[in-house]
């Protein structure tokens, strides 16, 4: 018993390691540029983490500076061009970013500028840039690929299936008790159901919102944690993925309004007839803007400013190495870092809660009944 | 420039009034701590509410 419970935590402590020296590992380029040619640390640290802040067009897990070396997997690239559906690896970039690979699928040239994928205007061979490093010459194309963020998601998604469908099939064989790891996701669905959703939606309705606001509470959690493993997503970090989020809160609080809802809304009783419309404009701003806005933008700088202070601290090891030396600024951005890391795990599950429970809040201001009279 | 003054100008705000939220929080926890799971529920939206305001700030300054 006790031999196995030391082999937990002996697990426990090398993935925690891991997930730090995977950071570390993460930010080697930038200590190889510093070592040849004199390049501006910060520069260099800087885009580093604007580039792990972006969505990418490959799996890119570390790059052996010395041999220049990828090491990852591509991913496949799906684009509609002016030539219709095309679809590769985007292996074929090979890892070029400038636009300066150019990919021909049948008569189609596609090139790669800052993660985004541009299709080459007709005779033309090379990417032109004007002053502000934008493509003369190539337009955008409707990107569907499969990105970093997207396998993300779907992973995240197969995950939910399989643990859930897992925690559903216990059910159905009549244990009252769910096995294995079904026993961590019961009290987490029972907290959703008795913390969030029945004391905001109200007991009467909240069943009919229970699977929207598990899907999203579920969700967004596993994609916050999957930010803090050392693969690098940053879904959640996405404005476009949070934003989604919000309009589906949106679409269903709007949607499950009541009578007494819309009344109160854009004709509030009590209140003097001139000020009404005023009144109205106001709500209507509140509910379709001002909410979902705050959503969206409250989850999504969370978890970039996160990501942020996390890729900031491990580059400490690399800025601060030359006034105390490698021992001493490794010692203290390791400590700094696991020291927010640990904020993070909390930080993931506290926005998850937030979102599900203010999405809940409005769901329950949209679906109130008013008994009294006015 | 501007800009990162008010960014130091809204973290200050959040700061105040996250500072109140916790202080008044601390405060109605000592008194009734039988209701402290509520207190903090409240504490939590009401912070949450904040930092959307805050952050919403310090997106549109960018």
């Amino acid at each position: 018993m006790v031999a196995k419970k030391s082999i937990k935590y002996l697990v426990v402590l090398v993935l925690s390691l891991t997930s730090v020296l995977g950071f570390a590992s993460v930010s080697d380029p930038v200590q190889g540029a510093e070592a040849g040619d004199p390049v501006d640390t910060a520069e260099e640290i800087n885009s580093y983490i604007k580039h792990h802040l972006k969505d990418a067009h490959d799996f890119h897990l570390y790059t052996d500076n010395k041999t220049g070396k990828h090491y990852g997997f591509s991913l496949p690239v799906i684009v509609w061009t002016s030539k219709g559906l095309k679809t590769f690896m985007s292996s074929a970039f090979h890892h070029d970013d400038s636009g300066s690979v150019i990919v021909n699928k049948d008569d189609v040239k596609l090139v790669k500028i800052h993660s985004k994928i541009y299709e080459l205007d007709k005779g033309a061979n090379v990417v032109n840039f004007d002053e502000t490093h934008h493509a003369k010459n190539a337009h955008a194309v409707l990107d569907f690929s499969i990105t970093k963020s997207v396998f993300g998601m779907l992973v995240t998604g197969l995950l939910m299936i399989l643990l859930f469908g897992l925690l559903a099939r216990g059910y159905k064989k009549g244990n009252v008790i769910p096995k294995g790891f079904s026993r961590v996701l019961e009290p987490l669905v029972i907290y959703v159901r008795d913390e969030i959703a029945r004391p905001n939606i109200g007991e009467k309705k909240y069943k009919k919102f229970m699977s929207f606001l598990l899907t999203v509470f579920f969700f967004i959690w596993i994609l916050n944690m999957l930010g803090l493993t050392p693969f690098g997503f940053n879904v959640t970090g996405q404005i476009a993925v949070t934003a989604c989020l919000a309009i589906f809160t949106v679409v269903i609080y709007m949607f499950s309004g009541t009578k007494d809802f819309w009344a109160h809304t854009l004709w509030m009783p009590g209140v003097p007839y001139v000020l009404r419309p005023v009144l109205a404009l106001v709500e209507l701003v509140g509910f379709v803007i001002i909410k979902p806005f705050s959503l969206l933008i409250r989850l999504f700088a969370n978890i970039t400013a996160g990501h942020f202070v996390v890729m900031s601290l491990i580059a400490l090891m690399i800025t601060l190495k030359a006034s105390f030396g490698p021992v001493v600024s490794t010692g203290m951005s390791l400590i700094l870092s696991l020291f927010i890391m640990v904020i993070e795990i909390l930080v993931a599950f506290l926005q998850a809660f937030i979102f599900t429970m203010l999405s809940s809040l409005f769901i329950g201001m949209a679906v109130e009944e008013h008994d009294h009279a006015h | 420039m501007y800009n990162l003054i008010g960014a130091g100008l809204i973290v200050i705000g959040g700061g105040l009034g996250l500072g109140q939220i916790g202080g008044k929080a601390m405060e109605s926890i000592a008194r009734q701590p039988e209701a402290s799971g509520k207190i903090q529920t409240a504490m939590i939206i009401i912070g949450a509410l904040l930092e959307g305001l805050a952050f919403g700030a310090l997106i549109l300054g960018k």
